[in-house]
Order: structure tokens, then sequence, then C-alpha cells
């Protein structure tokens, strides 16, 4: 790793100018505000409209308590199966992709990327409209198509049933996002300059066994940050589970990861009142579940990956 | 387009800026009825507005899913519209606790109104009143009648024959017996669960013995109800397990299914979409029991953000919807959404005729989980949810659905405990 | 390499690509053709194209009638591209920061930059739409402009920094060495070097501000400021939900979001194509 040797000065007012606007905005609108929510875990509603601070006893009920607990570790569960599932179908997919687009003279690259890229672009509410349309057993996309095949008998109904319920939601969000990772990998491929891959012609390693040895090292900072985009994104995501499943995540909560969990809490569903306080606690071990990853990343990994300047 | 955007606009000042600027005064609704936006545009403003000059109306419908949290949001931070749809039982309780909206106990035309209609929007004593009671909905089924006329069917009154229906209809094999899937989770309960149930718990009995805790979700009246549903699903055609609500809408609309287990507020969609005779029966009675019940559920009031400058225009609006004017207009504007005031209404859709009638020849009451037992954690009517649609995919019996609710209701309610 | 060899690897490379593409478009097309079919066609044959029978455009017709339809569209328009104009900027200034200098609290610094992608930024809703209230900005673009603006920059900072570490410090230095100021630096060497990184950020920073609902509906939910998202909204009722009007609405907000798209990645080319020349 290599970083510039500046001498220390007494302020480097450049310095604070780049970063002044960025951290103004983001801390007025989005730090102070979300950190206001998250205090209120520390509190619970008393008589009448008082908040009354109780400490960590949100926290003690949500990991002991049978009633919150248990649909709590469901929905953790259930989030990191969703996570496994993009990280071993989206992101090699995406990696496929990108290495194909980006090679050299390949005739209509740009649409093949568009066309890849489109659903991600699309709303939750289309994207959740059609796949229930494809998948429905009535209006019958998928089990026509699949009578056609003559594998009709192979066709359940993915989205009602407990077993196959979460794998199918994942793999619709797989779809709707793996262009975003090809993105990612596709600019970061692009960027290899043509002499590294040039002298790698030169010595005979050309080809897949070029991708595996000199693309692949050269653009594993980007898969990091791929890598750690996906569990952010997953462990946030519920927008495609109230689209799809509603709000009670089901079959039996067999869709419920963390985000669907944390939406019901806090702003409540039909007659369950939006309870602020557990739902900001459910928030507050949510931020430490992804912020643990990060920083995993950024002080683990990161800081120890090697790095080529071009 | 112009007239539209200088009402926003004086709305936006009136709201925004503490002096009402404008003379007019506007008073913004707050809804999750999406789907009447035309029908209070086009029917409902022009009345009222040509009767109180002065006063302007400006509907502002939100998409159901987001309406609860977006109006808490409006509510806490001050932006939210002066007049309030208000949601039924803790919901709206809820708000009134918060001093969010106003109390209108003495509200002139709120003597219209039954105790009974005005349960679901009081305080648990019953001493203060905070929304106007709309409308409520009746569960029921309603069924495609040039099906049952082709395959010379007659309309079942108890349990027996509504099976016997949905046997022939089967072995006719022509159309599904019965269009309702469980994707969605809350059919299987409202329409299913709190449809039929009614029956088995004798109504107010057995809602009330439950709230005392005298009446167990374990005992026979709760576990009855989901071995009715149990006994529904092979009758509701291939993949009922990921089949949505619109779904079922469309299959019956199309003509694809012969029975639907449904809700009054289904009859403005289906006149609508449907191109066939339509009919409607009450929840088929078990046998051995005698008279017939009904869920006849508040579902929808209206009140007013405690915190608007409109106070008086807010209530002079209020006075006017519980009048009966205002009942005929909204009944027949949106049938299916039954008014719960006392005024002599006439409706004039047939298969509205037929749900209100029911209110005749059975007895009423709300869906059971609503009042009091659905406060704590885990909530009881959410859970009946999932309980019923486990029931109905077989992944639980109903004993176990009982068992299961009842725990979770044992684990907060005092008088269950 | 063999000539044959080489087709081979093509047309391979072109049988998958075209295979993903099928994937990745069909269901997209489905929902293309069904906005133009009645609803009863929609549900009766949702595979067929629409034929004389079942061509129906009520759904667009519904559209273009209820509400402003051309107004919501520029109030996305104004707000998408206001947003992300400063996300790049200031994101950008920023990871220039964090990628070039050292600094005492840099690694801090990245990491408190990073936190807003850890929360859903709509647990902050009231205390958002009470700053809002308080400088006045309810029912204003403004209002939208700056919490996407914030919500943006977390994911920007994040991603460009990275890229922003691979500009090649020779050059910078020797520009250091000519006189440039930072500044300069900054504008004329790294920005370009990171264009197609910029791009990038681009994309995936206008995704989700314009298919947000949660903001419009909140923040300004007036007439005059609806964004094209919550003006669809209307055409999803509580019972019964008008398909062709979503469908219609939703068929027309694909477009303009392509447009941006395809502009977006031809700037990544671009970028990418003049970095080489360096």
């Amino acid at each position: 790793m290599s970083r510039p040797r500046t001498k220390r000065r007494p302020i480097r007012w450049h310095i604070v100018v780049f970063l002044a606007p960025a951290v103004l905005i983001y801390t007025a609108i989005m730090i102070i505000p979300l950190f206001g929510t998250l205090n209120l875990s520390l509190f619970t509603r008393g008589e009448g409209n008082t908040r009354e601070f109780v400490g960590l006893a949100n926290f003690v009920t949500l990991f002991t308590d049978p009633r919150w607990s248990g649909a709590f570790w469901n929905a953790t569960w259930n989030n990191l199966w969703f996570f496994i599932v993009h990280m071993l179908v989206q992101n090699p997919i995406g990696i496929a992709l990108a290495a194909i687009l980006s090679s050299p003279r390949l005739r209509f690259a740009a649409f093949y990327r568009t066309a890849i890229f489109i659903p991600a672009i699309l709303s939750f509410v289309i994207v959740g409209f059609v796949w229930r349309l494809i998948l429905s057993p009535l209006w019958g996309v998928a089990p026509n198509m699949m009578d056609a095949i003559g594998i009709g008998d192979w066709f359940s109904p993915w989205l009602g049933q407990e077993s196959s319920a979460l794998t199918t939601l994942a793999l619709i969000s797989v779809w709707q996002f793996v262009g975003i990772p090809m993105m990612l990998i596709y600019a970061a491929l692009l960027s290899i300059p043509d002499e590294v891959l040039e002298a790698a012609e030169m010595d005979g390693i050309t080809g897949a066994s070029q991708f595996w040895k000199i693309k692949l090292p050269l653009i594993l900072p980007t898969i990091g940050i791929v890598s750690i985009l996906t569990f952010v994104g997953n462990f946030n995501a519920f927008d495609l589970i109230y689209v799809v499943q509603g709000a009670l995540a089901g079959p039996n909560y067999s869709t419920d990861i963390l985000g669907s969990l944390l939406f019901r809490t806090f702003f409540g569903f039909q007659l369950q009142l939006g309870d602020p306080h557990m739902g900001a606690t459910v928030a507050t071990v949510m931020f430490f579940i992804i912020l643990a990853g990060v920083s995993l990343y950024l002080f683990g990994i990161q800081t120890r990956m090697r790095r080529y300047q071009f | 387009m112009t007239t539209r955007k200088t009402l926003t606009l004086t709305t936006a000042i009136a709201l925004c800026a503490s002096g009402a600027l404008a003379q007019d005064v506007t008073l913004t609704i707050e809804s999750w009825r999406n789907d009447d936006i035309s029908i209070w545009r086009n029917q409902i403003i022009p009345a009222f507005e040509a009767a109180h000059p002065g006063i302007r109306l400006d509907f502002q419908p939100t998409a159901p899913a987001q309406y609860n949290s977006a109006l808490n949001s409006k509510l806490d931070a001050g932006t939210a519209g002066d007049i309030i749809t208000c949601r039924a039982f803790d919901a709206a309780l809820q708000l009134f606790e918060r001093d969010q909206l106003s109390d209108l106990t003495d509200l002139d035309g709120m003597e219209n109104f039954s105790d009974v209609a005005k349960s679901a929007w009081s305080t648990d004593d019953g001493s203060q009143t905070f929304c106007v009671p709309l409308a409520s909905v009746i569960h029921g089924f309603i069924y495609n009648a040039e099906i049952f006329e082709e395959l010379d069917l007659e309309v079942p009154e108890t349990e027996e024959e509504f099976f016997a229906v949905l046997d022939a209809i089967e072995e006719d094999g022509g159309y599904i017996p019965m269009a309702m899937g469980i994707n969605d989770q809350w059919e299987a309960a409202t329409m299913g669960f709190a449809n039929i149930g009614v029956n088995y718990w004798r109504g107010e009995e057995g809602r009330a013995a439950l709230i005392a805790g005298e009446s167990r979700l374990t005992d026979d009246e709760w576990v009855a109800p989901f071995e009715q549903l149990a006994r529904w699903s092979p009758y509701l055609g291939r993949g009922f397990e990921s089949q949505s609500y619109p779904d079922s809408q469309n299959l019956f609309t199309l003509g694809r299914a012969a029975i639907y287990p449904a809700g009054s507020w289904e009859i403005a969609g289906f006149r609508e979409q449907a191109d066939f005779e339509m009919g409607a029966f009450p929840p088929p009675v078990p046998a051995g029991t005698d008279g017939c019940f009904i869920s006849d559920h508040t579902d929808m009031g209206i009140g007013l953000n405690a915190a608007s400058e409109h106070q008086e225009e807010g209530r002079a609006f209020l006075t006017w919807v519980a009048g009966s004017e205002a009942s005929n207009l909204f009944a027949n504007a949106i049938p299916g959404f039954f008014p719960l005031s006392d005024a002599e209404v006439t409706l004039e859709d047939p298969l509205a005729q037929e749900f209100i009638g029911w209110r005749d020849q059975c007895e009423s009451t709300i869906r059971p989980f609503h009042q009091i037992v659905s406060r704590g954690t885990p909530n009881l009517s959410n859970e009946s949810w999932t309980a019923s649609a486990n029931v109905m995919r077989g992944t639980w019996t109903p004993e176990e659905a009982g068992a299961h609710l009842q725990d979770g209701l044992s684990s907060w309610y005092e008088p269950h405990q | 390499m063999s000539a044959r060899a080489n087709i081979l690897r093509s047309s391979a490379a072109h049988a998958i690509l075209i295979a993903y593409t099928i994937l990745a478009l069909y269901p997209v097309f489905l929902v293309v053709i069904n906005s133009m079919k009645s609803r009863r066609a929609i549900f009766n044959e949702p595979l067929a194209l629409p034929t004389r029978e079942s061509f129906d455009l009520v759904g667009f017709h519904t559209v273009l009638e209820q509400g402003n339809f051309l107004l919501y569209f520029q109030n996305s328009l104004i707000v998408t591209l206001a947003s992300l104009f400063l996300v790049l900027l200031f994101g950008a200034m920023a990871a220039f920061a964090l990628a070039e200098y050292r600094f005492r609290g840099n690694l801090l610094m990245g990491l408190y930059l990073a936190l807003g992608i850890m929360i859903p930024i709509r647990l902050g809703t009231v205390a958002i739409l009470e700053i809002m209230v308080a400088a006045n900005l309810v029912n204003t673009l403004t209002s939208l402009v700056l919490v996407y603006t914030a919500q943006g920059l977390p994911l920007a900072v994040f991603i460009l920094a990275e890229f922003m570490r691979q500009v090649s410090d020779d050059l910078k230095n020797a520009a250091r060495i000519d006189g440039l100021s930072e500044y300069r630096i900054f504008f004329t060497i790294a920005l370009p070097l990171v264009r197609p990184a910029l791009a990038t950020v681009a994309v995936f920073t206008m995704i989700p501000i314009w298919n947000d609902l949660w903001f419009p509906l909140i923040l300004a939910p007036s007439d005059a400021t609806k964004t094209l998202t919550l003006g669809s909204q209307i055409f999803l009722g509580q019972y019964v939900t008008n398909w062709n009007a979503v469908l219609a609405a939703l068929t027309l907000a694909i477009f303009p979001v392509v447009v941006l798209y395809l502009i977006f990645s031809r700037q990544l080319i671009r970028g990418i194509t003049r970095g080489a020349v360096k």
C-alpha cells in the first residue's frame, strides 16, 4: 500500500474544504435524526405521554423474552440465508457477466450491459407484481412454460411454501440487482491498463488463466466493495418482502428478515401499533451487526488488501 | 389543473405559515381510501361545499399500506391534514391518547349513533368518543349466479349444504369451487376465520367471554372454525398457497371460480369487473345452532386533528358527515361500506341490499380480536392471520393453532393468566 | 490463438449474454405488453401479446387524466438530477480527502461517513420532518434534494474513496511540483480519472431516489411537488388495484431512468478511454 507521505503541517485547509459539505449535510440530515431515533431504544413509554429511561432493558427483552427473541433470531437467520444466496448466486454471476462483457472487441456489449442492468432500475412494485404473475399457479407464466418443456410436475407454489419462499424471494432479488455487481466489476476490469494485459499475453497468459491470474487479483478490492455492499444491502432490505409477501412476511414468518421485522415493529402493522422504542432497539442491534461487518472489512480486509495504482 | 394547484397552494400556506391568509378555509382530509378519490371529488365534496360556503375540502389519500406510518409521522411533526380518517379501535385510540385527535363526544350529530357503532372510536369506558363512525363491512360469500344456475345449485344455508355445493362444483370440474388464496394471509383470517367463526362463538357473546377471560382459544368454539378452514383447502384449486388477494378477485370476476368468501367492500369492484349475475349468502350455520350471526365490522371512522387550526370548520364538516344526507351519499357511492348511523338509508345496489338485509335476520358482531385482546405482544390479530393460513396450508392442526394463539394471549393478557 | 478458437469463444460469450439478457428482459417485457392490454386479458393470458381484441390503452388514459403527470415527471427529474449532482460533487470531494491525505482520524472519518449505509434513513423520518418544518421546507423539492443528498453520500464516499486510491501518485506529485493547488489537482486530475466510478455511483444513487415513495409522501405530498412514483400510488387501492394504470404509470417511469442510465454509461466508457490516453 502506498499513500503520499505529506509532511505534517499545521492545518491543511483544503482537507477541511473537501470534507465540509459532505460532512455537514450528512450529519445534519442523516446522523442526528438517526441517532435521535436509536436513542429511543433506551427509553420506554411511561404513563401518559412521558418517556421513561430504562437503560438496556429493551435489549434484554429483545434477547431473552421468547416473544421477541424468537422473532429476532428467526429474522436474523433468514437474513443470513438471504445474504448467502446473494453471495453465492448474485456476485459470481455478476463477476462472470462483467468478465465476458469486458472481453475486447465484443459486439453489442453496450446493449447487453444495459439490458442486464434494467431490472435494477425497476421499482419494487413492478418487480413484485411481475414475479407474482410469473410464479402464480393461476395465470400460469411459470407453470405453462414448464408444462411446455415437459417439467410441469416440478412446479409448485414456491412463494406459498415455508421451505421455498425465502429462497425464491432471494433469487428474485438476485435477478433484480445482479446488474450492480456487474457494473462495478465491469468498471474495475476496464480500468486495468492494456499494458498489463499485453505483458501477460507476451508471457503466454491468455483467456481463462489470464482472468484468474491477472485480472481477478487486480479487481479484488472491487470484489471486496461488492461483498460489503451486498452485506449492507441485504441486512437493510425489506421492500421486496413487503411487496411480495406482506408485512407479516408469510408463510408463517418464513420470509421475515431484519428489515421487515424492524419496520413492522417500528411503524406497526394493522392492529399492531408501532412501538418506536422496541423498533429502535431492533434497529440498534441491526446497526451493530452491520457495523461489525463493515468494520471487519474496513480494518481487517481493506487495509491489508494489496492495491495497485495505474 | 390550475385551480387544483392554487388549492393546494392555499392548503400549504394555511398549514405552514401560521396565519390563514385565504378567505376560504380549506380542510385537508387524510385517508387510506385511494379507491374513493373520484367519489370524493365528484360527489361528496361538491355536496358539502354547496351547503357550506366558506369551507373547502381537499381529499388527499395515501396508499393504504403506508397510511398509518405516514399519518403518524405527519401528526408527530405537525404537518398532517385537518380531517383524519380513523382506523378502528387501538390505532385511533392511541392517537386520541396522545392528544392528536380532538374529543368529539359532544359533537352535534353524534347522537345519531348507537353505542355499539361508537365503540370502535371510544375510550374503553365509553365516556369519550373521538371519531364519527363512518362505515362497517359485512362478511359473507358472494357467488356466481350463472354457475349456480348452470349446475343447478341451491344457495346453501347450513354447513352441510355448503360442502355439498362445493362437492358438486368440484365434481363438475369446469370451475374452481372457491376463490381464495393464502399468500397474503389476511384473507384466511378475515374472510375465513372471522367470517364463519361467528356462528361458533355466537357473536358478541363469545367475543365478550374471550375479553373477560371466561373463554379460551383452545375451547371448541374457537378451534372449530379452524377445523372448517382446514376442510376448505381441497376446494381452492391448484397452488392456492401462493395465490394472492388480487389473484382471487380476478379468478372470481373472470368467471373461473364459483364462490368467493367475501367482505362487502368487494361489491363496488366486482360490479365493475364481473359481467355475470352475482348473489350473496351469509356464513352457513353449523348443525344444531339456533339463530345466526354475521361479522358486521366497524371499519372506518372520521375524526379531527387536534392540532388543526380550523376546529370549528372541522366540526361543521363532521356534523354534516354524521347527518342523514351524507350517510345516504356515502352508502350509495361506495356500496359495501355500510353506514353506521341510525338514519334511514336507502341502498340501490341489490347485492349491497342483500348484505345489509342480514342485519335483520342475524345478530351482528365485530371481528373477535379487534378490541382489547390485540393490545400486547404478540399481537393476537396478526397472529391469527398466520395461524389461519398455516391451518389451511396444513402445516398446523386446528388444535395447534388454538394452542398457539392462546399461549400468545396468556403471555401478556391478565384475564387469561 | 487461432481464429477458430476465437470465433468459438465469442459465440459462447454471445450465447451466455443473450440467455441472460432474455432472463433479465422477459419480465420487463411482460410488464410493458400487459400495460397495453385490458384487465381481463392481463389475467386471462398474461403471456400473450396484445391482440386487436385485447389491445387497450385504458391504463395510459387513466394515468394521463389523473393528476398532472407531466409535472410529476418534471419533479422526479429535478429532484433526481439535483441530488445526483450534489452527491457526486460532495461525495467525490470527501472521498478525495480520505484517499489522498494522511491526517489524524482519517480511518474514523471514513467509518463515520459510512455509518449512514448501515441504518435505513427512514427511521429518522420524524426528526427529518421536524427539521424541514422548522426550515419551512415542507412541500418543497429542496427538502427532498437535501434528504437524498444525505442518503446518497455515504455510499458515494465509500465507493469513490476506493477508486480514488487507485489514482496514480506520480501524476499528482508531478502536478504538485508544477505548482498546481490541491483543488486543481482534484478537479483536473483525480476527478477525470475516476469518471467510470462516478458514472457507476451516479447510477446507484439515482435508482433509489427515482423509485422512492416514502420521503415524497412525508415531506412533499402536495400536488405541486408530487413525484412520479408517489403519483402512481394513487392506483394502488385498499382492495382494488388498478393494474392497468399501475402498469402504465410504471412503464412510463422506466424510460427516463433508462435514458439517464445510457447517458451515464456512455460517460463511463468515455472516461475509461480518456483515462487510458492520459
